[in-house]
C-alpha cells in the first residue's frame, strides 16, 4: 500500500482522509457538472446566458441554489409513509458514495482496492433503484408511484446491458479489479505498438457505446427520463420532495453522473493512467509517485469529457416511451452486447 | 368499406378484446384501475385543463377533458360592451395569436353595416393575421419539444417568436393584445421601416423552421413517439368538428382562407394548403411546421404588393350596427374561429356566439385517448394543440 497514505498515518487518520476524499470525489464532479453543464452549457446551447448575477458569470449560483433549498420547508405529505419517505433520498445518495469507493484515482490513490471491483460496482449501482422505488411508493402520490415503478422497470432493464457490456472489458483485461483494468489498458499494446497503451474504447467500442447508453438510462437522463418526465408526471418520484430532501436527490443525480463517468473512464479510457511506455514504467510498482497527484486530475478531465457527452445528449433529445425503452433494451442492446461478448471471447482465445 | 373504416374497426376490436382480457384478469387478481387527474394544475395542460383519465396500469381505459376552470364569460360580456370595445375582450381568447381573434368579429360587424375596409387595410390585416399565426404556431413547435422531453427547441422558438412580437408591437403598440382592428379599417398605418424589418424576420422564421426540422422532426425518437400515435381517421375528425391543422392532418383539404371569399388579401397571393394523409400526431405537427413556412411566404408576397391609400373607410363616429345577424369565420392559428353576431341596432351586440377552434378540437380527446399509454396522452394533447383561453373563453 501506498507511500502517500499509509506510511506514518494511524488508521483513524487514514479513514478520515478516505471519507474526506470520497466526499470530494462525489461532490466536486456534481458541482462541476451542475454549474458548467447544467447551468452554462445548456444555456449556451439554448441561445441564452444562464445565471449571470451570483458571482462572476454566475459561478456562485450553485451556492445560492443550495442556500435556497436549505431554507425551504421540509414537507412530508400527510398520508406518506414518513420514515421511508425520509430515508429514500439518503438511500439514493448512499449508493453514489458506495460506487465511488472502488474507483482508483492513482497508483496508490484509491479508497479500497477490491479484487471483484467491477462486480461490486454493478451490484451497488442498483441500490439507487431501491431508493427511487421507495421514494415513489412512500409519497402516496399517483404521479410518484408511476414514476417510481417506471424507474424500477427501467433500471432493471438497463442493468443487464451494462453488465454485459462490462463483461467484454473483463474478458479482455482478465481481471475484475478496477486497478487491474487500468494497468491492463496502459501497459497494453496495439499490434505491438505501445505508444497509446490499449484503451478499451478502441477494442471494445461496441461495449463502450452500450455502456454509455445504459449509464444514460441508469441516471434517468433524457432520452430515458421517463421516471421524472416533468411534462407527464410532474416530477415523477421526486414530486413530493422539497427543501433539503429534494437537494439530496438533485445532488445524487449529478454526483452519480460524475461517478459513472469515472467508472466509464476507468473501464474504457484508461482511467488515471497515461500509457506506461511514455515514462518507461512496466508495472504498478514502478509508477512514479507524482501520478498520485496527476492521476486524479486526469480522471477529472476524462470524467468531464464523458459527463459532457451525457449532458449533451440530455439537452438534445426528446424522451422515449417506456415500452419503447424496454424494447430497445431487450431487443437491441442485450443481443448486441451478447454478440460483443462472444466476439471478444473468441478473439481473446484465438489471438 | 374504405380503409379508414377498417382501421377503426380493427382499433375498436383490438380495444374490446384487450378490455375483455383485462376484465378477466381483474376478476382473477382483483386489480382495480386508478383514476388519474391530469390537471387542472399540471405542466402538460398549459393552463387549467383537467383530464380525468381512468388508468389500467399505464394504459388509459377512458379519459375525459373537463374544462371551464378559466371561463371568463366573453360571450356574455360582449352584450354590455360597444362594438369597438369588444376587440379588447376577444384579444384574450387565443392569447398567442391575439390579432387573429379580432378579425372575424370585425368582419362580422362590417358585414352587418355593409362597410368594407379599404384595400391597404385589408392587406395590413392579412399581414398581421399571418404574423399572429406565426407567433402562435412557432411557440407550438417549441412547446412540442418540451412536452416530449426535449428542452432546447422551446428556447429557439421563444428567440425567434420575439422578432415577430416586436413586429406586432411596432405596428400595433401591443405585443400580446394588439386591439388594433377597427370597424371599417385599422387604427393606424404601418410604421416606417416595417416592411424591410418584416422581410428580414420572415427569413429568420424560415431558418427557424429548418432548424426545427433538423432538431426535432428528423429525430428518430421524436418520430417513434409521434408516428402512428393518436391516429384520427378522416370521417371521425369531421364528425367531431375538428378544424385547422388537425383536420388537414387527416387528409381533408379544407382551409377557410382559400375556400371563403372574405375582404382579406389571401386570394391575392400564391400559397399552398398542406395536407397529410396519416392523421397521427406527427402529421399534425408537420402540417403546422409547413404552415409557418407558408405564412412567411404569404407575408413576403403581401409586402411586395401592398397598395397605397387610406387605412380607414368612412364610418360614423358612433358606431351603431343595423339590425340583423351575421356569421363570419376565419382560419385562425388553431382552426376555424367564428363569430355569430346578433344585432338589434344598438351600440353593442345583442348576442354573440363565439365558435373557438380549441373547444371543438379537444372534443375528440375521449375518443382518441382510449387505449393509449400515459406518455402518449401528453403527445396527443400537445399535437392537438389547444390554448386554454380558446377552450374556456
Amino acid at each position: 500500500m501506498s507511500a502517500l497514505l499509509a506510511a506514518d498515518l494511524p488508521y483513524w487518520v487514514q479513514s478520515l482522509l478516505r471519507v474526506l476524499g470520497g466526499v470530494v470525489a462525489v461532490l466536486l464532479p456534481a458541482g462541476a457538472i451542475v454549474y458548467l453543464f447544467l447551468f452554462k452549457m445548456m444555456s449556451f446551447m439554448q441561445s441564452r446566458l444562464g445565471p449571470m448575477e451570483a458571482g462572476p458569470y454566475g459561478s456562485m449560483q450553485l451556492f445560492a441554489e443550495v442556500g435556497k433549498w436549505l431554507q425551504k420547508e421540509d414537507i412530508t405529505p400527510e398520508r406518506a409513509d414518513r420514515v421511508i419517505f425520509k430515508i429514500a433520498p439518503l438511500v439514493v445518495l448512499a449508493s453514489t458514495f458506495l460506487l465511488v469507493a472502488v474507483v482508483p484515482f492513482g497508483p496508490d490513490a484509491w479508497f479500497t482496492n477490491f479484487e471483484a471491483g467491477v462486480f461490486y460496482m454493478l451490484a451497488v449501482s442498483s441500490v439507487s433503484v431501491l431508493g427511487i422505488l421507495i421514494a415513489g411508493w412512500s409519497s402516496a402520490n399517483k404521479y410518484s408511484l408511476l414514476g417510481g415503478l417506471r424507474a424500477a422497470g427501467q433500471l432493471i432493464a438497463y442493468e443487464l446491458p451494462m453488465v454485459l457490456a462490462v463483461i467484454g472489458v473483463i474478458i479482455q483485461a482478465g481481471t475484475m479489479n478496477l486497478q487491474g483494468i487500468v494497468l491492463a489498458q496502459n501497459t497494453g499494446e496495439i499490434f505491438g505498438w505501445n505508444g497509446l497503451g490499449n484503451p478499451y474504447i478502441l477494442t471494445q467500442f461496441t461495449g463502450f457505446i452500450i455502456f454509455m447508453i445504459a449509464v444514460q438510462a441508469e441516471l434517468t437522463q433524457t432520452p430515458f427520463d421517463m421516471p421524472i418526465a416533468e411534462s407527464e408526471l410532474v416530477s415523477g418520484y421526486m414530486t413530493e420532495y422539497s427543501g433539503f430532501r429534494f437537494l439530496t436527490f438533485f445532488i445524487a443525480e449529478f454526483a452519480t453522473a460524475g461517478v459513472f463517468s469515472f467508472i466509464a473512464s476507468v473501464l474504457f479510457l484508461g482511467g488515471w493512467g497515461v500509457p506506461f511506455a511514455w515514462f518507461g514504467w512496466t508495472d504498478i510498482d514502478s509508477v512514479d509517485n507524482w501520478m498520485n497527484v496527476v492521476g486524479p486530475l486526469i480522471m477529472f478531465g476524462k470524467m468531464m469529457l464523458l459527463s459532457f457527452v451525457i449532458m449533451w445528449v440530455r439537452f438534445s433529445y426528446p424522451r422515449f416511451r417506456e415500452d419503447q425503452l424496454q424494447r430497445f433494451a431487450w431487443k437491441v442492446l442485450v443481443p448486441i452486447s451478447l454478440v460483443n461478448i462472444m466476439v471478444t471471447a473468441i478473439l481473446k482465445v484465438a489471438l | 368499406m374504405t380503409s379508414t373504416e377498417s382501421l377503426i374497426d380493427r382499433k375498436q376490436l383490438a380495444y374490446i378484446a384487450s378490455q375483455a382480457a383485462d376484465a378477466r384478469l381483474n376478476v382473477e387478481l382483483e386489480t382495480e384501475g386508478m383514476t388519474l387527474n391530469i390537471g387542472p394544475q399540471h405542466p402538460a395542460t398549459h393552463g387549467t385543463l383537467r383530464i380525468i383519465a381512468h388508468l389500467d396500469g399505464e394504459q388509459v381505459v377512458w379519459a375525459e377533458p373537463s374544462c371551464g376552470y378559466m371561463h371568463r364569460g366573453y360571450e356574455k360580456l360582449t352584450e354590455v360592451r360597444t362594438y369597438p370595445q369588444v376587440t379588447s375582450l376577444v384579444n384574450r381568447i387565443d392569447w398567442l395569436g391575439s390579432f387573429a381573434n379580432e378579425v372575424p368579429f370585425i368582419l362580422a360587424a362590417e358585414k352587418l353595416m355593409g362597410v368594407e375596409a379599404p384595400p391597404r387595410a385589408q392587406w395590413i390585416r392579412t399581414i398581421l393575421f399571418e404574423l399572429s399565426r406565426i407567433a402562435n404556431v412557432s411557440l407550438f413547435l417549441g412547446d412540442l419539444g418540451v412536452q416530449l422531453g426535449a428542452v432546447t427547441p422551446v428556447f429557439m422558438a421563444f428567440r425567434d417568436r420575439e422578432h415577430v412580437l416586436n413586429l406586432i408591437e411596432a405596428a400595433t403598440g401591443g405585443r400580446f393584445h394588439p386591439n388594433f382592428d377597427r370597424i371599417g379599417g385599422l387604427k393606424d398605418d404601418l410604421p416606417e421601416g416595417f416592411i424591410d424589418e418584416t422581410r428580414a424576420v420572415m427569413k429568420k422564421l424560415r431558418n427557424f423552421c429548418t432548424e426545427m426540422e433538423d432538431l426535432l422532426f428528423g429525430n428518430e425518437i421524436f418520430q417513434s413517439r409521434t408516428r402512428g400515435i393518436g391516429v384520427i381517421p378522416k370521417d371521425i375528425a369531421m364528425q367531431y368538428g375538428l378544424s385547422g391543422a388537425n383536420l388537414r392532418a387527416c387528409g381533408v383539404d379544407w382551409d377557410l382562407r382559400r375556400d371563403q371569399s372574405l375582404p382579406m388579401a389571401w386570394d391575392k397571393v400564391d400559397w399552398k394548403v398542406w395536407t397529410h394523409p396519416d392523421g397521427d400526431s406527427f402529421a399534425r405537427c408537420w402540417i403546422r411546421l409547413q404552415e409557418v413556412r407558408e405564412s412567411t411566404l404569404i407575408v413576403d408576397q403581401l409586402l411586395k404588393s401592398i397598395p397605397s391609400g387610406p387605412v380607414m373607410a368612412k364610418v360614423p363616429r358612433i358606431i351603431k350596427v343595423p339590425e340583423g345577424e351575421a356569421w363570419v369565420s376565419t382560419e385562425n392559428p388553431l382552426g376555424e374561429m367564428g363569430y355569430y353576431v346578433v344585432s338589434k341596432g344598438d351600440l353593442g351586440p345583442f348576442r354573440t356566439k363565439i365558435r373557438s377552434a380549441s373547444f371543438n378540437n379537444i372534443s375528440i380527446v375521449p375518443w382518441v385517448l382510449k387505449g393509449v399509454y400515459v406518455p402518449d396522452i401528453i403527445t396527443i394533447l400537445a399535437s392537438l394543440y389547444f390554448i386554454l383561453g380558446d377552450i374556456d373563453r
